[in-house]
């Protein structure tokens, strides 16, 4: 399984929030490929669950895939819960 | 022989040199030796990437310049932070790279011994402040060993004042306190916050009102960046005039169209130059905070400033806005004051101006948002101007750093290091012995309670 997390610059917060996410896999036991990067580079990298702030997702046009929009991009308990229901 | 070949060609080389750092990190996080190999490859291999844009990028700087320089007869200055970076890594590649990873052992060494706890993991704006301090302190006649000790010092202590001094009102924003701003745009957002707080009324904030969302687009910066220099090639071009441009520049091919084509190669220049700082620092930064965690207890994260736009999504498109009328504005006053025009980036004016507008609103709501990035705006087109000079010393021309921080740190160190080398040893001394200074001070107040 491959997981990709975007930001506007797919810089910083995306790959804070890609840590957070290993973090999570690992505490709910899951195994999968995760990487980060800009929110053009990810409409044409595929992946199986895309995960982004509210606003970077809402300008996220790719259809027919797992979407997870944060609130808080440090939440862990609020990405867990998201993620799980993808898992 | 074999000496010779490690101190010049394997150390002297910036991208081995930040390879071994990565190889070094992934060791000690004890990887397997798959992961080991390709994560010091890929950051290799980052840096050469990093170069690659920055020629990109060059090539269509100096067409802009030429054609701006023709058509106003002054010199306009596009501040970005990765054209000048990569530019730099031809000359300044080794010190920056020390710079960067013996400031991040400093960060952990203040943020562990002194009241300050903050880990500041915006990889990329480190690298950037690696780079400017390496530029000011080598014009100051710094070299070698103290070059890399005193810029360490400076970096190292600036990633925890800086998240430190906007703590108290990111708290305000996120409502918690177990994280930071590490953004070196904090001195336009700590403007912004006191504006704020002076003149506005936190109660009437920016999130009561509508607006709409159309601008979120923005926050792609392969768009934004090719549609604002799309626009400012348009108008330049249209400056210069038809002629100049086919005959002496283009080559004959018609003048928009080249123009066009110039603007998306720049575009496509940060792209690259973005995608090479990824893989940077993408071992890296996971090293660093593995390492934080584990020396400095209650480590806080401070990170790049995004992290906050979900909190105030209103102030966020307010900001902008406010802060690149400023820089709209400056374009006019800079040149009557005899700098040079700084033509202001929808990037710097985006995540600055938004995070500016974050800040004030959240101590003085719709008025110190839109007051507060809007000085904001000011200070990131007044600043770099400023900053040029010093900058030019070392040929870096055509292009400047744009947050605001770069700016303050450059014009201090460079005044310093103008007056004499012994007044800028003793700064950087002073500076950073400040978060220790400051944690005694305040463990005696505790104690007396």
């Amino acid at each position: 399984m491959k997981i990709l997390v975007m930001c506007g610059n797919g810089l910083g917060s995306s790959f804070m929030m890609e840590i957070n996410v290993k973090k999570a896999l690992k505490e709910l036991g899951k195994v999968a490929d995760v990487d980060h990067t800009d929110l053009a580079s990810a409409t044409s990298r595929e992946a199986d669950i895309y995960i982004a702030t509210e606003d970077i997702m809402a300008n996220f046009n790719k259809e027919g895939v797992k979407k997870v929009a944060l609130k808080n991009i440090m939440d862990l308990t609020e990405l867990k819960e998201k993620l799980s229901q993808h898992l | 022989m074999i000496l010779d070949v490690i101190m010049k060609d394997v150390l002297g080389s910036p991208a081995i040199l930040i390879g071994l750092f990565a190889l070094i990190g992934l060791v000690i996080q004890k990887k397997d030796i798959s992961d080991i190999i390709s994560g010091t490859l890929k950051t290799v291999m980052g840096f050469v990437i990093l170069g690659a844009g920055a020629g990109v990028i060059v090539k269509s700087l100096a067409v802009f310049g030429s054609m701006f320089d023709f058509a106003f007869g002054i010199s306009g200055v596009i501040p970005n932070n990765e054209a000048i970076v990569a530019v730099a890594q031809k000359t300044l590649g080794k010190e920056t790279a020390l710079i960067m990873l013996f400031g991040m052992i400093v960060n952990i060494i203040i943020a562990r011994y002194s009241k300050f706890k903050y880990i500041f993991l915006t990889g990329h704006h480190t690298l950037f402040m690696a780079c400017l301090i390496s530029a000011i302190l080598s014009v100051s006649g710094m070299t070698g060993v103290s070059l890399i000790v005193f810029g360490s010092m400076v970096l190292g202590t600036l990633m925890v004042l800086s998240p430190a001094m906007l703590q108290k009102y990111t708290k305000e924003i996120t409502g918690s306190d177990d994280l930071a701003l590490g953004h070196f745009g904090s001195f336009g957002y700590f403007l912004s916050a006191k504006i704020g707080e002076v003149i506005g009324n936190k109660e009437h904030s920016t999130e009561t009102i509508n607006v709409p969302k159309k601008l979120g687009f923005l926050r792609d910066t392969s768009v934004s960046i090719s549609l604002t220099m799309t626009l400012l090639y348009f108008i330049v071009a249209l400056f210069a005039g038809k002629e100049f441009i086919e005959t002496e520049i283009s080559g004959g091919s018609n003048y928009l169209v080249f123009s066009f084509i110039q603007a998306i190669e720049f575009a496509a220049g940060v792209y690259i130059v973005l995608a090479g700082v990824r893989m940077l620092i993408a071992e890296i930064v996971p090293a660093f905070k593995g390492i934080a965690d584990k020396v400095v207890p209650n480590a806080k994260p401070a990170l790049d400033c995004p992290a906050i736009f979900p909190f105030a999504p209103n102030a966020v498109i307010i900001g902008f806005l406010s802060s690149f009328v400023a820089g709209l504005i400056s374009i006019f006053i800079l040149p009557a004051m005899s700098l040079a025009v700084i033509v202001p980036g929808l990037i710097p004016h985006f995540f600055t101006g938004a995070a500016a507008g974050v800040y004030g609103n959240a101590t003085g709501g719709r008025k110190g948002a839109i007051v507060g990035a809007f000085v904001n705006g000011i200070a990131i087109s007044f600043l770099p101007a400023l900053l040029l000079p010093s900058l030019s010393a070392i040929g870096f021309s055509g292009s400047t750093f744009g947050d605001a921080d770069f700016g303050v740190v450059g014009l201090v160190l460079s005044n310093a290091g103008n007056t004499s080398l012994t007044i800028l040893y003793g700064v950087i001394i002073l500076f950073t012995a400040l978060p220790f200074i400051l944690s005694i001070g305040k463990k005696k107040v505790v104690a007396e309670v």
